[in-house]
This record gives structure tokens, sequence and C-alpha cells, in this order.
């Protein structure tokens, strides 16, 4: 905002560690090269449903170079995300619910004899019914995946309804019911998952691993090797990407742990990408059976919301996802009567997790698509819909969540604007279309199961005159750029210069608590707990500063590397002079924040969702062009504007903002993992998965919103996961527009375009 | 049995003890330990190994390290040449196109071949030339301003007189 005025904040700052990723001389987990280190390497199943019988892994053992053999049976304890209910083990002990699903594993001094050591073990199996589909694993009479769940296999179910949903229905003027599929999608993020560890002799384990969440992986640690947590010291180099896929403990890392406890020497273990595609967590595949209704003048009634998510073989994040889709439901729309029932199931695939934007996607596209054509079928353009509906600047949800700032409708004006959607739709020739879908995402907020725990994150900054500020932090840089953010508030309140704050990041020793980069929580949670810190550290220094100057400490403020009398210009002083003498006089500087999200009361419902401290709102505008010879479709240009707040970093933004569009792109026309009957993946590979590479790409505009959320950090919100929710129903909805079919399933290929065509014609 | 051969590699000779099986990314990551160079997938599809040699960009994964015995092979760590941060590096620094950094040594490498053949490239040209690299993080946006910017930039240090 124009009255206020940052020196940091909201320029475009160059990220520290870019130069040496340019050189190439970032270091990645597989990087890491420790004298005696051997290759651990994977046996997997090769059925997706099956009782192991027995292993022997004899032969592997007598190999020549082989140093230690793992299997399932000496890590038994389970784990997962939601600590409650876990659901696996670090190899499969008695049955693999997944084809390629790890059984053993193994070191070797190099990764040939590895190979060649996995081979070598001999598993017997008894086969067991596959499920590939949600239908045939709840029908009558399936086998159950985990005989310890209580509901067969599905997993989890809820149900919540608010307000008086079928009257609402039976009032409304026009009501919609239709049913919309989502793909099996991955996360695709370039550094396969990568872990070295390392025991010494009193017992401790390290690790460095591409992971996003040091802090799980260190209690999932702790609770699979058996161990005190203090006795494990995770680290996280440069990781190459996450996108929620590295964001709970992954087998790799544990058995990396086991086979380094096992054979008392470091152990690297290293995803191929088939691995990848295997241990997996991508997008749950959702069939949805949504209905709903709007008055006559366009205002939405109400919802009703059936899911069935396809889960794969484990419970991961999947309870967690569950309730974000519920609470997906009411925004950034005031709808009065919602009612949802969700149900995740458990089925012979590769599990399935928190993927960029969870729990919004699926049900975005589902509404977003509906409303265009409810408006259509008004005779309204779908925008003059949308924002009739949209929340306002404040909003309180049927299901009790509390938005406290939104631009919502700044954006769907601003990137109609932009875009000239309103001249171009129902107006451009047959073939060519634009589409508009909105879209919000939690910010700064964790999962419930945490609430009423520590804080979900701290800082810690030390200030010394001989080695400068460094800003310790939990939070953990996966190429999003946090420790950029956080460098840069840090800076901003102690007004000194960017480049002059070392951060240390994603460290469970080194650095104080954080939950992890997940949900986009770290912009509003760390960036909340390093300007407390930063205040702190003010407070302590100004007086100093004060009696240095013969000034009041509360006429003092900093900036420019000084501290100074915000009444009398001459009454000066460097900060670092004020840091020595604090330091000469009291010893050590240093302060704490720490940030949770406020905790709801009353009768709030529908996941943590509610808890968040604020949301992020986008819209977007697609055009494409729909080749009706090869039913190509080539989204031509795009438009976004979004309310993140204030940008810290705009640059950093647009490239979240980017990034996302071409991500949600890929998943609405060319991305699916295919599945044989059997269970095997037919295409985990980046050859026959395909994702959008430069030359897809239309031509991308993104705009920020005027915005300032003054309850956030520097008024900031998320953008990381807000702008990939509207992207598929927009590209959707242009699809419509271009030719007049509306898709209810993705990916919209080619082949789907064709057919829909010709099935046109014939009408 | 293992072999010895010399790579030059980065403008250095290095002898080493070779399978006839080995590719070249892995010999230049873990027998020479030059790192920057990324296996993101092992069968040429991603592009994050995209090495030199000879002034052409290949996949180091699909190559045999026997196979450019007598070739310059150039690393992404062959590119700045000492202190100084070469233009096309210095471009993807500044425009923003390092996020995760996972893709870029091979993105870089695939730019500057590309500059060397087309110093001016249209946007066509870069979407064309830079279409076997994957980037799952940028959506290319900065990516294909950092080509442009470092084409100005190299044009520039051109006409610089030395």
């Amino acid at each position: 905002m124009s009255d206020r005025k940052f020196s940091v904040i909201g320029t475009d700052q160059v990220r520290k560690e870019a130069p040496d990723k340019a050189r190439g001389e970032a270091i990645y987990a597989d990087d890491i090269r420790l004298p005696r280190m051997l290759h651990g390497r994977i046996k997997r199943s090769d059925y997706a449903h099956a009782r192991i019988i027995s292993i022997d892994t004899s032969a592997a053992e007598a190999l020549p170079g082989v140093k230690a053999v793992v299997v399932g049976s000496e890590a038994p304890q389970k784990y997962g995300i939601v600590p409650q209910a876990p659901t696996e083990t670090a190899m499969a002990i008695d049955k693999v619910r997944y084809h390629g699903e790890p059984v053993a594993a193994v070191a070797a001094t190099d990764p040939d004899i590895a190979e060649k050591a996995l081979d070598l073990i001999e598993v017997e199996y008894e086969p067991l019914p596959v499920y590939v589909n949600t239908h045939d694993a709840i029908a009558e009479g399936a086998v159950a995946l985990h005989e310890d769940n209580k509901y067969g296999n599905i997993a989890y179910q809820a149900r919540q309804e608010f307000g008086e949903v079928d009257k609402a229905f039976e009032e409304s003027h026009l009501v919609i019911e239709k049913t919309y599929k989502t793909s099996y999608v991955n996360h695709v993020f370039m550094e396969p998952h990568s872990a070295v560890a390392r025991f010494d002799d009193n017992g401790d384990l390290r690790m460095w691993s591409s992971t996003q969440v040091p802090h799980y992986l260190h209690t999932m640690l702790s609770k699979v090797m058996d161990m005190p947590m203090a006795k494990i010291h995770v680290t996280v180099p440069n990781v190459g990407g996450g996108f929620g896929g590295k964001g709970e403990a992954s087998n790799n890392e544990l058995i990396a742990a086991l086979l380094s406890r096992k054979a008392r020497r470091p152990v690297k273990v290293i995803y191929s990408r088939r691995e990848v595609f295997l241990q997996h967590r991508g997008r749950h595949p959702i069939e949805m059976k949504v209905k709903m209704g709007v008055d006559k003048e366009g205002y939405i009634t109400a919802i009703d919301y059936d899911g069935l998510m396809d889960g794969g073989a484990y419970g991961a994040w999947g309870i967690i996802i569950l309730f974000y889709t519920a609470a997906m439901l009411h925004l950034p729309y005031k709808v009065k009567n919602v009612r949802f029932f969700g149900r995740r199931i458990y089925t012979n695939k590769p599990t399935c997790g928190p993927m960029r934007g969870l729990g919004g996607v699926q049900p975005r596209f589902a509404l977003e698509s509906m409303m265009d054509e409810l408006a259509i079928k008004l005779g309204m353009s779908p925008y003059e819909l949308k924002l009739k509906n949209a929340i306002d600047k404040k909003h309180v949800t049927v299901s009790g969540v509390h938005v406290r700032h939104s631009e919502y409708k700044k954006c769907l004006e601003e990137v109609v604007s932009e875009s000239g959607y309103l001249d171009k739709h129902g107006k451009l020739p047959f073939g060519k279309g634009v589409g508009l879908a909105g879209g919000y995402y939690i910010s700064g907020t964790a999962y419930t199961l945490y609430m009423s725990y520590k804080p979900h994150s701290t800082a810690l900054i030390r200030l010394d005159s001989e080695s400068g500020v460094t800003l310790q932090c939990g939070a953990t840089d996966i190429g999003q750029g946090s420790n950029m953010v956080l460098a840069m508030m840090c800076a901003e309140k102690l007004g000194l210069p960017y480049e002059s704050i070392h951060v240390i990041s994603g460290d469970t020793k080194n650095a104080p608590f954080d939950l992890g980069s997940f949900a986009s929580r770290v912009t509003v949670a760390a960036g909340s707990a390093v300007c407390e810190a930063a205040d702190k550290l003010i407070e302590q220094i100004l007086p100093i500063a004060g009696v240095a100057l013969g000034c009041r400490a509360d006429q003092l403020a900093v900036g420019n590397g000084e501290i100074y009398s915000i009444y009398e210009k001459e009454i000066r002083m460097p900060f670092w002079d004020a840091v020595e003498k604090y330091i000469a006089a009291h010893g050590p500087l240093s302060a704490t924040g720490s940030y949770t999200p406020p905790r709801r009361t009353g009768d709030f419902k529908g996941g943590n969702v509610g808890h968040s401290p604020t949301y992020g709102f986008t819209a977007h505008v697609a055009e494409v062009d729909v080749d009706t010879e090869t039913g190509e479709v080539k989204v031509v240009n795009y438009n976004e504007a979004g309310d993140c707040g204030q940008p810290i970093n705009p640059l950093s933004v647009e490239g979240q903002v980017e990034g996302s569009i071409v991500m949600a792109m890929g998943q609405a026309l060319y991305e699916e993992i295919k599945m044989t009957p059997d269970g095997r993946l037919m295409n985990p590979n980046l050859h026959d998965y395909k994702v959008p590479t430069m030359r897809d790409i239309p031509n991308i505009k993104t705009l920020a919103v005027e915005s300032y959320d003054e309850d956030s950090p520097f008024g900031a919100k998320e953008a990381g996961e807000g702008p990939i929710q509207p992207t598929i129903p927009a590209i959707l909805n242009a699809i419509y527009d271009a030719i007049g079919v509306r898709f209810t399933e993705m990916p919209v290929t080619p082949e789907k375009v064709l057919a829909a065509l010709a099935a046109k014609g014939q009408e | 049995m293992k072999k010895i051969i010399t790579l030059n590699i980065n403008g250095d000779d290095y002898d080493l003890a070779i399978k006839p099986t080995d590719f070249l990314v892995d010999i230049v990551r873990d027998t020479v330990g030059l790192t920057g160079t990324k296996k993101g997938c092992n069968i040429g599809d991603c592009g994050a190994c995209t090495v030199l040699v000879d002034g052409r960009p290949i996949l180091s994964c699909l190559t045999l390290a026997m196979s450019v015995v007598g070739k310059k092979i150039k690393t992404i760590e062959g590119v700045a040449d000492g202190p100084e941060l070469d233009p096309v590096q210095q471009a993807f620094i500044d425009k923003g196109a390092i996020q995760c950094g996972f893709c870029t040594p091979g993105m870089i490498l695939s730019t500057t071949a590309l500059l060397e053949r087309n110093p001016a490239p249209t946007e066509e040209e870069i979407k064309h030339g830079l279409a076997g690299n994957i980037c799952r993080c940028t959506g290319y946006v900065k990516i294909i301003d950092a080509v442009k910017h470092a084409a100005v930039l190299k044009t520039k240090e051109g006409t610089d007189v030395r």
C-alpha cells in the first residue's frame, strides 16, 4: 500500500543461494558423499496385493560387497503423519498392498552390487484380489487391505451438514447435479527422493534428506528406529522441489537409517523416477457427485457434495485431505446451506497424499465448472454470477470459518478487465474460448491434531557485532524461497540489508522447531515468529541506544543500519554500535519468537482449515484454441489476479503463481498415471507421463491486487497453493466456450475432445 | 574389467578407470565428483543431466563415457570462468529463473548451446531449444525471460573491447 514505506519488503530480491545453484555448487542430498558410504537399494513386490509367505535373503547376504540386508519384520513399528492412526511400516511385513511396495533392502559397496543382490532375494507370495478402483474395493465381500481397519476398505468417512440443504434445493430456481472425476497425478518434482544416514558410536543418527518436513521425519525416525528423538539429527540440504510429495517420511529415509544401523556405515538411498511414482503421495482421484442450486438472481442456494476419494494403499495424509475437501466447499463464495459426505478408500495403488493445493483442487474444479454452467443457463455472465456470490472483505462461513481479510472481488474484477473476458466470452469463433474461475487457500495453519501442541513455528535471532545476524528457524526451503522471505522480514524489522541476514533452517538441532513447509503456512507462521523475535531484539537495543544518545527509547527507530530519533535528525548512531554496547554491558544478544494459529472455539467444524489465521484468493481467465481436426487443446493466453496480501518479494510471487498455473494445466490436459488391472503402473516415467514443457505454455500474465492483511506479518498471505486452485476449471470452462462441450473428467486429451465433438455432431 | 580412459572435462584431462557400460553422468558425478550435473530420471526424459560435448547439448544419462573420449566436455562447473559468472548464469539469477535449482544446470547448458548457435533467438526458438529440459517450479516464464536477457548480456559482452 502506498502509505507503507518498506525498504526491503516488496522489492525483487535475488535469492542468496541462486549463484550456487547456477554454478552447480549447491549441495542436494544425492550430492553428499561420506567416507565408507554404502549404497542402498530396495527390493519391491511383484504383486499389488498378496500375503508374504517367506523372504529368503541368504544368497543376497552372501554376495561379496553386500554389507547389510534388512526386511520388514526388523522394523515392525507402524508410522504415519497422523499419530493416532499409523498404517505404514518401513517395509511390508506380512502382506503387500501395492505393486512395487518395499519388502527388503540391501546396502552394498557399489550400486550395481546392491542391484544384483536384490535379484538374489527370494520372496514367496500368496496373491490376493487386486482393487485398482474404489468401487471394487468397497464392493460386498472385498478383501480388506488393512485387516485392522474397522470399515473394510473405507479408510475414513465424514458427514457434515450446515443449514437446511433440502429445503434450499426445493426453493431454488435452478439446480444442477453432476458427477465429476479427477485423475491420478504425481507432483513430478525434479529431484527424486534422496537420503543419507549415518550412525556414530554414541548410537546417534544423523540424516540428510530431501524432505519438506524435517520435524515429521524426525518423529517418524524416532518411532520406526525405536530411538529417543534427542539422539536423531535431521538436516535438509538443498531440495529439488516437493509440492507436498516430500511432506512426510518416505521409505528410503527409514530404510537408509535401518541399513546404516545394521552395517554401522553411512548409507545413501536414492530413488529412481519409477520409485518416485511408487512412493507417490500425489493428488487423490475423486469421484464427486455434486448438486448446486441458485435462485433467480444467481445467488447460490445450496451445495451437496458426495466424494469418493481413491486413497491408494495407506493412510498417509488422507484424513486431513478429506476434511480439507469438506472445508473447501464454503469459500470463496457465500453459501448458506452445505452438505458434505466424503469417503476415502483403500485401493492397491501407490498411496495418494498431499499435493499442492491439497483438498481444494478437486472440489474447485467441480464447483467452478458448475457455476459457469448455472450462469449460462440463467442467461447471465459467469463473471456476474461469481461476483454476486463472492465473499466480502470479511466473512464467516456457515461452518464457522473466519476470513479476516479478502480481496477476492478485486481479483475477479481485475482478472476480467485485464483479460478482456467480457468482450470475448461467448463471442469468439468456434474452436476458441475463454473461461473464468476463482479459488482460495489457507495460509498460516497446520493440521488440527497439533492445535494443542507447542507453537507451530519458532525463530531465534542472534545479533553479534562479530558474526552479524543469524536467523535460525526450522522452516524448510524446498526451492520455494522461504529462507529469502524470512530473511527479508528480518532485514526489514532490523533496518539492515537483506544480504546481511544469515539463515540457518531445515535442521532439527541447529534451528528451533517448525512444523515444516506445507499447507502454505511458512510466510505467515514462521514469518510471524521471525517478526516477534526481531521486535524483542529492538526492544532490548533501543534502551541502550537511548542512554548512548541521551534520548528516550520510545522516540527511537531502526533503519538504514542506524538507530535514530524519529524527531531529531541529528540524534542517531550506527545499529551495530548499539549492539556492541549491549553485548559489552549485558552479554549475548538474542531473542526468540513463536507462532501458533488462533484456535477457534464454538460449533466450528471442518478440519483445521477453520484455524487458518488468514486466506489467499485468486481468479483466473484462460483462453484456449481447440483444434477440431486433431482434438488438441492449446492454452494460448492466461491471466491471473491474486490476493496474496502484501507480496514480500514480487518476483517470487510471480514465480509461484506461474509454476502453479503450468502444473495445473498439466493436470487439466495431459497428466495421468495409468494402471493395469493387476495394479502395475504403466507410465512411471517422464516419457509416458506427460508434464508440460516450455513449448506448451501460454502467454501468462499475473498481477497482485492491492492488498494488505493488517494482522499478518507485513500484510502477507500465501501465494503457493491458492493459485493452483482455479486453473483446471478456467481451462475447462474455456473449452466449453470454444466447442460447447462440458468435460467432467480430466485430463482433456485430444482423444476425448474428438470423441466429444463426434458425439456432438451426431446430436 | 575396467579400462583407463582420459576425458577432457571443463578443459582439464582426467584419467579414469571405467567400465565400458558406465554412463557419462555417473562418471562425472561419482568418479570425477562434479555433482552439479543432476539426475532427474536417468532415461533421457528430463534434461537435468545435460552437458555439452564439443559445444552441443547431450543427455549424459544416455551417453556412454567411452563414447566421448577425445571430445571436449563442458559441465555446469565449467560455465563460469573463475570468479565471474557467465552472462547466462547471471541472467538466470537476476530474472528469478531459479527456484529449487535442480533443473538449472541443464537449463543453463542448453541455453549456452542455444545462444552459441543462435545469438538472438525468438521466443519460439527459445521454447524449441529448451523443450527437452523440464522444470516443475517456474512454469518456464522466468526462464524464457532469463534466456532473452542472457542473449542481450552476451551481445553486449561480445561488443566490449577487452
